[in-house]
């Protein structure tokens, strides 16, 4: 019972959580937004409004306000770095494309620092996920199923009011990217894709831009920084895309949320040195991180003074011509023979008759149909989640293991003739992740003696959204 | 010859999911040196378990793959035709995508 006397449903409470939690993250992006217009205000008529963001212009004579002075003190008192570097800093603007695992802490890092004061750039065009948040620290529950730029965008704003904040709600392509990253002085790439890495890299190349540029997938991350005075870009190294199939992806193959945390954060450093004009900035040479061994090394990828970019490369060698134009026109998604976005590959190899859908399996289970079910996930995969009664055998080993397959059959065959079914042959049903593995594994057993196998068409993800909303998705 | 070879970014996949292998090679027939190519067949016929086009192409590496020879990118020693000394380190790197 509530206050008012009235019983509420599970349902209604979930409803007012979600209702209160869209007006708190309505009221936060108008107080962020007000903060920003405050300081705005501020520096121009020169009253104190706070204590954080007021008198934002430099006294004359000096180059820092005394609310940066107090706000970046921390770093304003090493020798090394100091006011030169800070006040470099806060002219800088930096883009960074992609707000997941690597633009998360490299968005905070840059806005807490100062670097945007001019202007600190975020694209993205997808919506924050629930099973982002254990690597995409930048956003929040409250934030689900809204933009990642606008979720990126307050954050930063909660964290430093003074920075500027460009939101750009959309897919970084070839038609937008000249127009973007022109107004930018540095380029993050925290993107996850191979067509993505290369479009970003001409696009600097042309423009004239540092790239830092991080990666990171399961326990294993890279960094590095290409187009950087005089030192390789991301061509020199990579002329020619890899095959497509060697391509991991984070939503295939997982990744510690930490890692992307640790290159995102050297990304932000990296963006930090190239602004602050300190240090020496990873340019070529690579950082490779490997979390389960507790190992980061930095290796030589070229001997800067002797060879910095290669002459050969079609984007910045001696006799490249890359235009605004040709760059405009090149086809990513061809030439890496990947897709832009990152939605899961739906294959489809096998005819009509060699598939059924997650519905019609859960109908002749019910029935008492006799059948078999082989999971093909491998069988760290099979842990997290499983369907009763099906039996393990992992694609890659499959081959191997044909023998269990026919035992299970006879098994199941041998049953149905003690029930007095000698008429009804087992079928024998193939089940997956996604649907994909499922009709490799399938077409495997059509050439090896089990002509009648089948595939569950989508997996088990098909038979968490058609038949058993509560079975977990991964 | 005495050497230490290192498969990273997923390359260690291919050979039993182990990424250090001390290994010992030996030059080929009359030849007295060991090159990268030599030893990169040898690493095709002796580590790699599956998918072998995953880590060769031709007679090299697969796009995308880097090859560090004591920490240096192998474009510095001479590519395929590196002379490889005692106690060397080579490591083959995938470069990762993911973000």
């Amino acid at each position: 019972m509530n206050s008012n006397g009235v019983d509420q449903t599970a349902e209604d409470i979930r409803r007012e959580i979600a209702a209160l939690q869209e007006a708190k993250a309505d009221i936060d992006d108008r107080i962020s937004a007000l903060q920003a217009q405050l300081s705005t205000c501020v520096s121009k008529d020169g009253t104190n409004g706070t204590n954080c963001c007021a008198s934002l212009e430099p006294p004359p004579g000096g180059q820092l306000s005394a609310d940066m002075i107090y706000r970046y003190s921390r770093q304003l008192i090493l020798p090394s770095f100091g006011v030169e570097a800070q006040a470099n800093l806060l002219k800088s603007s930096v883009l960074v494309i992609g707000a997941g695992g690597l633009g998360s802490p490299a968005l905070l890092y840059l806005a807490a620092c100062g670097v945007g004061l001019c202007r600190l750039g975020i694209v993205d065009h997808d919506v924050v996920e629930l099973n982002n948040l254990h690597r995409q620290i930048i956003h929040t529950e409250a934030f689900i199923g809204r933009s990642k730029v606008e979720s990126a965008a307050a954050s930063c704003r909660a964290i430093n009011s003074t920075v500027q904040i460009v939101e750009h709600k959309e897919a970084f392509r070839t038609s937008n990217a000249l127009e973007i990253m022109r107004g930018y002085d540095i380029v993050i790439d925290a993107t996850d894709n191979v067509p993505s890495r290369y479009m970003i890299n001409d696009c600097c190349v042309v423009l004239g831009k540092p790239l830092i540029s991080g990666a990171a997938l399961g326990l294993e991350g890279q960094l590095t920084v290409y187009n950087y005075n005089g030192g390789p870009c991301y061509r020199c190294l990579f002329p020619t895309p890899p095959p497509s199939t060697s391509c991991q992806r984070c939503s295939d193959s997982g990744v510690l949320g930490v890692v992307p945390g640790v290159i995102g954060c050297l990304q932000a450093l990296e963006a930090i040195k190239v602004a602050g004009v300190v240090g020496e900035p990873l340019s070529g040479r690579m950082l490779l991180f490997d979390a389960l061994s507790a190992r980061l090394r930095v290796v030589r990828l070229s001997l800067v003074k002797i060879r910095g970019r290669s002459p050969k490369c079609e984007a910045c060698g001696e006799n490249s011509t890359l235009t605004e134009e040709q760059f405009c026109n090149f086809d990513y998604e061809n030439f890496t023979q990947s897709p832009l976005s990152t939605c899961p590959l739906k294959l489809h190899l096998l005819p009509e008759e060699a598939r059924i859908t997650s519905n019609e399996y859960n109908e002749r289970n019910l029935k008492g149909e006799p059948h078999i079910l082989v999971d093909v996930r491998p069988a760290h995969h099979y842990k997290i989640t499983s369907l009763p009664k099906s039996l393990n055998i992992p694609l890659a080993s499959m081959e191997g293991r044909l023998s269990e397959i026919a035992t299970a059959f006879a098994r199941e065959e041998s049953n149905t003739t003690a029930t007095g079914e000698a008429s009804r042959v087992p079928s024998l049903f193939v089940i997956c992740r996604r649907g994909n593995d499922s009709q490799r594994a399938v077409e495997l057993l059509h050439n090896k003696g089990f002509p009648f196998a089948k595939d569950i068409i989508g997996g088990l993800e098909s038979w968490s959204h058609e038949v058993d909303p509560k079975f977990p998705i991964y | 010859m005495q050497l230490t070879l290192e498969f990273g970014g997923g390359l260690e996949l291919l050979c039993d999911s182990i990424k250090i292998h001390n290994v010992n090679v030996e030059p080929q027939g009359e030849e007295k040196k060991i090159t990268v190519r030599h030893l990169l067949s040898w690493v095709r016929t002796n580590l790699i378990k599956e998918r072998p086009e995953m880590f060769m192409k031709g007679d090299t590496v697969r796009p995308g793959v880097l090859v560090l020879i004591n920490d240096c990118d192998w474009e510095l020693s001479g590519q395929l035709e590196t002379v490889l000394e005692e106690k060397d380190v080579v490591v083959f790197i995938s470069t990762l995508h993911g973000g």
